[in-house]
């Protein structure tokens, strides 16, 4: 398993090269240096003089990719590409436009938006999970046929409308927890409350319905009707036979996220004004930050890879017949 | 039975137990610590994190609304006189300029202008102002500096300003002016108005080369700005210090009211210039360090913002001077007492309007701006069309501040362009009818609640050179129908129109329809509404516009290259003087030729002779009649549409006392009074919980689960 692991890392370098390639082809496509210069130095006043002062100051004075002026492997490194790539690799994000250093921003960010994320995760992961149980339980029954229209309604709700609810109801009808805000500590937990509340609520049509489907497929296979022969009560053969057997699919979809976790969520990180990552990335881009962008696209390809890596280790150690060679 | 029983007399006690847990503690929505209550503690919100605290770099106004009560600059606006006027702030008094010729030799007050080399300004500060506690300043007992040799190791573990044990202070000199003028020059720094301020202060240009070559030569040793001279700033003794202006520019005294010429300490920048600081964000530019009434205790843009009390604070008092209309507001019922009054000032970070409006009307803001999405909830309009609170907001004792802000929106002709630009009389005909084909009355309805009032010219209300009432009217646009201004009708556009070689839409020559093109960075919803609104208004001429949307980079490219043909383009004041707008139209400033401000390209010599003339002048009637005569030039010319002069609307809660609108300056925070006991009683009063949500929560679950559970039951039973 370690050669198979080794050789997937290998395989990440090129796939993170491309990837640092096309952001960088697509920031740069968008963006010149001299549009990122304007933008940091403000609206008023901005000569010619001060963006090639800032373009000098931040590295961007340079060729982007190849410096014909240059010689030998100059040719190549001294180029605004290679210059503000080639460190990621050893992971040293280096300072963003604004002059903040950016592996610190990520490490404060980082909690905030685990906070959040973990238990909408797990929360969320056992609330879909026991609901679509329960509806294979009663599957054919009118439990079931509800079961499934409350899911299909619960999907069609667009998240916004939960977050918009959840704070109009719980927290400004009710007065019953904070509409928005962080802390950190035990005194984060009741900021953190109604955002998981929200996740979870918002996940659960979705989640809870593709489950059903999993464990309906299980439930009709030969070694459950074995089970149930050999006098096993439903409650086991459901949570003892089919959950373990329905957990590959399952792994699939909920490991690859498990290190994504990390980068947090724009839209409810917005909304309760949790400081995660999850608005990081998009207002480096507002602001044309493009040291921000290239950090936070390498660093969500490589958690990308890491969560793939993880799913095929989890498929050895849930399904004995799958060897990683 | 009995378990139904049961089950009814938990939820009754898990009632019991929530409504005694409601009534014994503090709020359950409260996002401030419960002791936090009754302090005397003011809450704000931002919705974008401060890019710059560093004042050679800070420029937007949410990065002035920090610094602004941080640093001092020798000068500040009168928080109440209107209009705006200059009071020394650390200065001992508000400098007069004295000039002098080629050869240095004093000249008159009133020398003309070209006989003028240079203004001097000299500055004395009051003896005695120390800065905030800060460890840059601790010194042991043998006066050497704790912290300014350290290494990256002795660093590590530090990520806060409170992490450092010692701190320490000193006194305020001239020499931190001069050293702060310095840092406008350092490449390193990218200050926003070094460009503009080397071409004012003597010698900064060159100051700017010498850093930048120094810096190319030793990219990563720090610069030390005391080893390079600058001609332009000089200290006279311990407490006064002197800038040299090139020329004459009589605006320069507004600028030392902003932190661009506030003090720096050298300490600081010695201080943050060690390794390993900046790798935790422990830089100036993050953490600053002033003399004002607060300094920054706690900062984490992503989240909350903590201004606290300046113990060294040199003290201030509030103003005693104002008008009747301000006594009759109470805006004097503290005047001679200490400032500042606010302990403490908690800034949040609220990107979205929904929570921030909801936490104002829980109490949990104390003031808060309308947004579109509000706006009904908060304002209704009276049969005059004045704005006032709706009943639900009086019955909060909430306060409605409206102001007009010292900006102007407009609608640019490219005078470049070979259709709409020029100098011709068809040409302006042309602008003319354009001008008065868009109803700019009917946008502010429309478009902004009433939040605006229709611009008659470059100069906003408040500022000088600005003519209110049927007096300043443009008489190009509009006309003094029984004293109220009213827009001319679309018939004399036609006329216009058809006098500039397109009657009816269509050129006189070759029949063919007029077609205006209008670039705009405005995308979405809300701007296809607006753009749809701007083609209806050139309809009523039967000219088609054709609306170009583009993003921010396009769009400044487009500018600078004048490709653009009408585009909208707006200007806030940096300074109350007209000549901070009527730069915008000034031909040497034409943004193709000089990347100047200058967007519409503009250039008419007769404009550019007065404007040269009305820059220099005091205000006064040969001021003012200067400036009548500039107005009608542009209004005559029209390469704008004055648009409109916005209007901001702000809410507070009536526990905040002396809040008066001041445009232009940006250290209002010390004024700012709450009655910390009234906003406790109201928060409580207005944020009871509601419980039955959630005995009705366990309710429904608790009827949804019996069934399952019975089932259940009812099925392994059949089983076995």
């Amino acid at each position: 398993m370690l050669a198979y692991i080794l050789r997937r890392l290998l395989y990440a370098i090129p796939i993170l090269i491309g990837v640092n390639l096309l952001t960088f082809a697509l920031f740069f496509v968008v963006n010149t240096p001299d549009d990122m210069a304007r933008l940091q130095l403000g609206a008023k006043h901005v000569t010619p003089e001060a963006i090639a002062r800032w373009k000098v100051e931040h590295g961007y004075d340079k060729p982007l990719l190849l410096n014909a002026q240059a010689t030998g492997s100059a040719r190549f490194t001294d180029t605004i590409f290679f210059r503000h790539s080639a460190s990621m690799f050893a992971f040293k994000f280096g300072k963003g436009d604004d002059g903040r250093d950016i592996a610190n921003e990520i490490r404060t960010r980082m909690g905030p938006s685990l906070a959040i994320a973990l238990p909408v995760f797990v929360i969320g992961l056992m609330a879909n999970i026991t609901f679509a149980l329960l509806m294979v339980f009663f599957r054919s029954t009118y439990l079931d046929l509800w079961g499934v229209v409350l899911c299909v309604v619960l999907m069609s709700i667009s998240g916004l409308f939960y977050i918009i609810a959840g704070q109009y109801f719980i927290a400004k009808l009710w007065n019953l927890l904070p509409i928005s805000g962080y802390a950190g500590g035990i005194d984060g937990f009741k900021f953190i409350l109604l955002p998981v509340l929200v996740s979870v609520a918002a996940g659960l049509g979705s989640g809870a319905r593709w489950y059903r489907t999993i464990f309906l497929e299980e439930i009709g296979k030969d070694y459950v009707r074995t089970a149930r022969a050999k006098g096993l009560s439903e409650a086991r053969v459901l949570f003892r036979h089919v959950l373990k057997n329905g957990m590959i699919p399952i792994l699939t979809g909920a490991v690859v996220v498990l290190p994504l976790l990390f980068m947090g969520s724009l839209i409810t990180e917005s909304f309760f004004g949790i400081p995660g990552l999850g608005s990081y990335t998009i207002d480096a881009i507002q602001a044309q930050d493009f040291a921000v962008v290239r950090a936070m696209v390498f660093l969500g390809s490589f958690l990308y890879i890491a969560g793939l890596i993880l799913t095929d280790i989890s498929y050895s150690w849930v399904d004995p017949r799958v060897r990683l060679q | 039975m009995v378990r139904i029983g049961a089950i009814l007399s938990k939820l009754g006690l898990l009632a019991i137990g929530l409504s005694l847990l409601a009534g014994c503690t503090d709020n359950w929505n409260n996002p401030y610590p419960g002791s936090d209550a009754r302090a005397n503690v003011l809450y704000s919100a931002f919705s974008e994190r401060p890019k710059h605290l560093d004042p050679a770099r800070s420029y937007s106004s949410n990065e002035v609304e920090f610094t602004g009560q941080i640093y001092e600059p020798p000068l500040q606006y009168h928080f109440l006189k209107r209009p705006y006027t200059l009071i020394p702030l650390t200065a001992e008094a508000v400098p007069r300029p004295w000039y002098v010729d080629a050869a240095g030799k004093t000249l008159a007050d009133d020398a003309p202008s070209s006989a003028i080399a240079e203004s001097v300004y000299e500055i004395r500060i009051h003896p005695g102002i120390r800065y905030q506690p800060h460890p840059a300043f601790a010194r042991d007992e043998a006066g050497r500096y704790f912290y300014h040799a350290m290494d990256a190791a002795a660093v590590g573990g530090k990520t806060r300003i409170s992490d450092f044990r010692h701190t320490g202070t000193r006194e305020l000199v001239a020499a931190d002016y001069v050293y702060q003028i310095k840092r406008l020059a350092n490449p390193r720094l990218s200050s926003p108005i070094f460009g503009l301020m080397s071409e004012h202060i003597v010698g900064l240009k060159a100051l700017g080369d010498a850093l930048e070559k120094a810096s190319r030569a030793h990219p990563d040793a720090e610069l030390n700005l005391n080893d390079f001279p600058l001609a332009g700033a000089e200290v006279v003794d311990r407490y006064t210090y002197r800038i040299h202006i090139k020329g004459k520019y009589p605006q320069f005294i507004y600028w030392l009211a902003m932190p661009f010429f506030a003090p720096v300490p050298w300490e600081a920048d010695v201080f943050y210039a060690q390794p390993g600081m900046a790798d935790r964000n422990l830089t100036l530019d993050w953490q600053p360090v002033g003399t004002g009434p607060y300094y920054l205790s706690e900062n984490d843009p992503n989240r909350r913002m903590v201004l606290k009390k300046n113990p060294y604070y040199h003290g201030e008092t509030y103003p005693v001077d104002g008008d009747a209309a301000d006594r009759q507001a109470g805006l004097l019922a503290d005047a001679g007492k200490p400032l500042p009054f606010v302990d403490e000032a908690v800034f949040s970070l609220e990107k979205e309007t929904i929570p921030y409006w909801s936490k104002f009307l829980q109490g949990y803001y104390d003031s808060s701006g309308i947004s579109s999405d509000s706006f009904d909830q908060a304002i209704q309009f009276s049969s005059g069309g004045a704005p006032q609170l709706t009943d639900s907001m009086r019955g909060k004792d909430i306060h409605l501040i409206t102001t007009v802000a010292a900006s102007i929106w407009y609608v640019g002709f490219n005078m470049l362009d070979p259709v709409v630009g020029g100098l011709g009389e068809d040409r302006r005909k042309l602008r003319q009818a354009i001008s008065i084909a868009f109803d700019y009355d009917e946008f502010i309805s429309i478009f902004l609640n009433g939040r605006g009032i229709p611009a008659q010219g470059p100069i906003p209300p408040g500022l000088f050179g600005y003519v209110d009432g049927v007096a300043g009217l443009n008489p190009y646009v509009y006309e003094n129908r029984g004293g109220r201004i009213v827009r001319r009708s679309i018939e004399v556009a036609k006329q216009l129109l058809a006098e500039a070689g397109y009657p009816n839409g269509r050129n006189a020559r070759t029949g063919a329809p007029l077609v205006l093109y209008f670039d705009t960075m405005a995308s979405g919803p809300d701007a296809k509404s607006r753009l749809d609104w701007m083609k209806k208004q050139l309809d009523k001429l039967n000219v088609q516009l054709v609306v170009r949307g583009t993003d921010y980079n396009r769009f400044q490219d487009k500018m600078r290259k004048g490709n653009a043909q009408l585009f909208e383009w707006g200007w806030n004041a940096d300074y109350p003087d007209p000549e901070n707008f009527f730069f915008l139209l000034y031909g040497p400033n034409r943004k193709v030729a000089s990347g100047g401000e200058n967007a519409a390209n503009y250039d008419n010599p007769e404009f550019n002779r007065l404007f040269e003339r009305m820059k220099d002048m005091d205000n006064g009637p040969e001021r003012q009649r200067v400036i009548d005569a500039m107005l009608d030039i542009v209004r005559r010319d029209a390469p704008w549409i004055f648009a409109y002069y916005p209007k901001s609307f702000g809410l507070t809660h009536g526990w905040v006392h002396n809040v008066k609108p001041n445009l232009m300056a940006n250290n209002t925070l010390k004024y700012r009074r709450i009655d910390p006991g009234l906003r406790a009683t109201r928060r409580k009063e207005w944020n009871r919980p509601v419980l039955w949500p959630i005995v009705l929560l366990f309710a429904v679950l608790a009827a949804a689960i019996a069934p399952a559970v019975i089932a259940w039951r009812r099925h392994e039973r059949k089983v076995a």
